[in-house]
């Protein structure tokens, strides 16, 4: 080739790879002021409603839809697309009022849009992995099971502004559920319409939440723009707010330090960077972890051996020098900021007390080893997910035990799928699990605990504790019940049933003048109705 | 020449299905499974579900069922991007990852010539030992670090272009720039050697005897015959800035096939995973085999003992 046929190429391909950087293109910095930048790792499987599982997906899903109620800044159930709702006395039938809430294409939001969007989340034909969370609507998990019809389900449009839900069972946090993705309207024409592409761009679905989604730029961003059909949308005052997928943690840092994004995730890699920094936000979550220690056989029936092993682990250092991310150490099983009635959270009716007292420990021990005609040094078997975290924990514990109370301890860090089939299958000694709640409610803790559940992997059992829990599944007095399951959780944790660890907690940045986003506890998203930014 | 060309396609082929086949049982051991929600999900909703997505067929009847969409050219329906194939969702990806790879390699290319040709030119002399050291440097330094780097100094310290993102022509600078260090490293080399053997080659003093100006020896040639071995590194370079725009992509939160590749494993979509690894295949051969039919077309010798075999 010549040297003019030389330059003439490489001008070419110059001139080509510009034109397709361009095609690429995205935002430009103009419209970010008025926009408020949140990231996650990865992009929403889908933005169906029925089938969402994920913390992605029910951030944008909250923010673009409404339910029957929306949660108020206080975390509490307040009026949304329903503006009113009566209960009955046995507390089974709830007859919910819609106001004239529009759609973004501007139809009415009816009644039959909720009867449509629950009865397909549990349709079998859909799949939905989180349709067991309308478990308390009559006859809801038959007929996601295949052993009822769709016309059994305790949900009907009495006409188009009227809307009946009858539950199986008195349920103090349904109301709360009804904020929930999976309970969000849906549009029988625009699903149908869309069929298997429902939901996958942001053309093919519809709103009826304070923003509507106007563009959806795969394994890139979700933008949300003000939907001026809202029924409240005076009091939405963010005009713009994105969702942008990033995987890896130091770009989103590296973002975050360069004003690009205004709100990250980080985890423990980055926790001392930030620790003193007043951007550090922690996020709050139901999240309790414990150990469970197998009771079907071996020493572990011993309660002193059990209580033994709660009293040697220091779990202050386990959260603030281990985990680093804001977790608190934990005397109990229900996680502070589940709801109990009124204004009360579960934890002012039951207070709880975190001790660590290795001296304690080792006599309790002692002496348990000598009823069970046992001597020191007892081997201990540890499991646990081999995930890093989850190995440093581990580690830590193991540290605590041998120190303490003078045992040997195998750590045994498996695969996910290999922990499961242990815990279930009663191979392990201690277990290293936690549980996250599906609803503010003590019970979503407590009933895996009872006899014969299979989260309770080391079959502890108790039938004060079970009678107390099928009680309160059925009470609808809803001030006794909280009584009762208070009661409930001391005699799990008075007995050792298990070892509580930690509440656990994440870690993000968030920008100083982000303000008025409020941060979900129960499922881990920030609703963005009543948030706006103050000098970005 | 075309029985050569057809043998080299043939073992193409068999490559391919190779990888595939061994790639379809090993994303099986994946731990875990799609399903997002495992631990929580009632076991008949699992069955029933694991049913829809045609996990509960015996693995070979899956993977015949696999193998019969991939030859009419389906790589089947995503199994965590709920009704979106893999077909869409790799030409939804290689917009970002063609831009940075093309770019890689052209920016490589061009500062790995002009760094070879001086110093082949300026043998012995400071010029030289700064393009050794280049080299050097390209080489020895993974592209993930260099891109954290970049992100970090040129993003974040200084400022100068955005640490990551995608969006206009800025935001591919960095990636570009961190793919193209090892092109540069290996080009420079190359035809610094080659050229360092042809300038002293008879041709060229009879070049330089008859008068030729310098410009028009080195162009015409000498650089001419020194690019011939170089074409040959084209395959590996090929590799390396596919391997590296899976780190890269990820750094700069390049919406690529890459970033695709990792998120699909991370969340065990099994036909994600082995598309996207099919697709970097056949690129990866396809280039392979481009260079070696384009090695038989420049030198002779090649194309004469292939078809000896």
């Amino acid at each position: 080739m010549s040297k003019k046929k030389w330059s003439l190429f490489t001008a070419i391909i110059l001139v080509l790879s510009m034109v397709l950087a361009a095609c690429g293109g995205g935002g430009t910095d103009e419209a970010s002021k008025n926009t408020l930048v949140l990231t996650d790792k990865s992009e929403p499987p889908n933005l169906d409603s029925a089938k969402s599982t994920d913390q992605v997906s029910f951030q944008i899903l909250t923010n673009s839809l409404e339910g029957l109620m929306r949660l108020d800044k206080n975390l509490k159930p307040a009026p949304g697309i329903a503006k009113s709702y009566e209960v009955s006395s046995d507390k089974l039938t709830y007859t919910f009022h819609l106001r004239d809430a529009k759609w973004s294409d501007g139809k009415a939001v009816t009644a039959n849009d909720f009867e449509y969007a629950w009865k397909r989340a549990l349709d079998p034909k859909t799949a939905s992995e989180y349709a067991y969370i309308l478990e308390p609507v009559k006859n809801a998990m038959e007929y996601n099971a295949g052993k009822a019809k769709a016309e059994d389900v305790g949900v009907k449009a009495l006409d188009a502004k009227t809307l009946q839900v009858t539950l199986k069972a008195p349920s103090p946090y349904f109301l709360e559920l009804t904020t929930f993705s999976t309970f969000m309207p849906q549009r029988e024409d625009i699903v149908k319409k869309y069929g298997d592409k429902f939901a996958l761009e942001a053309q093919n679905m519809v709103y009826d939440g304070p923003f509507s989604i106007d563009k959806w730029e795969h394994g890139v961003s979700v933008h949300l723009t003000k939907n001026s059909n809202y029924w409240d949308a005076k009091n939405v005052k963010l005009a713009n707010a994105e969702v942008k997928f990033l995987n890896e943690e130091s770009t989103r840092v590296n973002l975050y330090k360069t004003n690009k994004i205004d709100f990250t995730e980080i985890t423990k890699d980055f926790a001392d960077a930030f620790k003193s920094n007043p951007e550090r936000f922690v996020l709050k979550e139901s999240s309790a972890w414990y150990l469970e220690l197998n009771q079907r056989e071996g020493f572990l029936k011993n309660k002193k051996l059990r209580q033994a092993i709660e009293l040697a682990i220091d779990k202050k250092t386990l959260t603030d020098a281990v985990l680093k991310t804001g977790s608190t150490p934990a005397g109990a099983l229900v996680p502070p900021d589940i709801h109990a009635t009124g204004d009360k959270k579960f934890r002012d009716i039951s207070k709880e007390q975190v001790t660590y007292d290795p001296k304690k420990a080792k006599q309790l021990w002692e002496e348990g080893l000598k009823e069970e005609g046992l001597k020191n040094p007892v081997k201990i078997d540890l499991l646990g997910d081999n995930t890093t975290n989850a190995k440093d924990q581990m580690d830590f514990i193991s540290d605590q035990l041998e120190k303490n109370l003078g045992v040997n301890v195998t750590v045994s860090a498996v695969t996910f799928k290999e922990r499961l089939q242990r815990g279930k299958d009663g191979n392990f000694q201690l277990l290293l699990s936690g549980w996250g709640a599906d609803y503010n409610d003590a019970m979503s803790y407590l009933d895996i605990f009872t006899t014969g559940q299979s989260y309770n992997r080391g079959k502890w059992s108790n039938a004060e504790y079970d009678a107390l829990i099928q009680k309160s599944k059925n009470n609808p007095n809803f001030e006794a019940r909280i009584q009762d399951l208070a009661k409930a959780e001391k005699i799990l944790i008075d007995d050792q049933g298990i070892a509580p660890l930690y509440y656990r907690t994440r870690l993000s940045l968030l920008k100083p003048y982000v303000k008025g986003a409020v941060w979900n506890t129960t499922w881990g998203f920030f609703d963005l109705k009543g948030a706006y930014l103050d000098g970005k | 020449m075309v029985k050569y060309t057809l043998k080299r396609f043939g073992l193409m082929l068999l490559t391919l299905f190779i990888i595939t086949t061994v790639t379809f049982f090993l994303v099986r051991m994946l731990p875990g499974t799609p399903l997002a929600n495992e631990e929580k999900l009632p076991a008949e909703i699992r069955e029933q579900i694991l049913q829809q997505y045609g996990l509960k067929d015996p693995l070979y009847i899956q993977y015949f069922k696999f193998m019969g969409h991939l030859v009419q050219g389906d790589l089947g329906m995503s199994l965590s991007q709920n009704g979106r194939s893999v077909n869409e969702l790799l030409s939804d990806r290689i917009g970002p990852s063609a831009i940075i790879g093309f770019q890689g390699i052209l920016i490589g290319i061009v500062i790995g010539l002009l760094l070879g040709i001086a110093a082949a030119l300026k043998r012995g002399t400071w010029v030289d030992s700064l393009a050794s050291a280049t080299a050097v440097f390209g080489v020895s330094i993974p592209n993930f670090v260099l891109a954290g780097l970049l992100s970090y100094w040129i993003g974040v310290k200084f400022g100068w272009l955005p640490p990551a993102l995608w969006g206009g022509y800025e935001y591919t600078i960095l990636p570009s720039l961190s793919l193209s260090v090892y092109v540069i490293a290996q080009v420079s080399r190359y035809i610094r050697t080659e050229m360092v053997e042809v300038l002293d080659q008879d041709y060229i003093r009879t070049a330089k005897a008859k008068g030729l100006a310098w410009r028009k020896i080195i162009t015409g040639h000498a650089l001419r015959n020194a690019m011939i071995p170089a074409v040959t590194v084209l395959g590996p370079l090929t590799v390396n800035i596919l391997t590296g725009s899976l780190v890269v992509e990820n750094i700069f939160g390049v919406p690529g096939i890459g970033n695709l590749f990792v998120e699909s494993i991370m969340v065990n979509d099994y036909t994600t995973v082995l598309g996207t690894t099919i697709f970097y295949s056949i690129l990866f051969l396809g280039v392979t085999f481009i260079v070696d039919v384009l090695y038989g077309v420049i030198d002779p010798r090649i194309r004469i003992s292939g078809a000896k075999e």
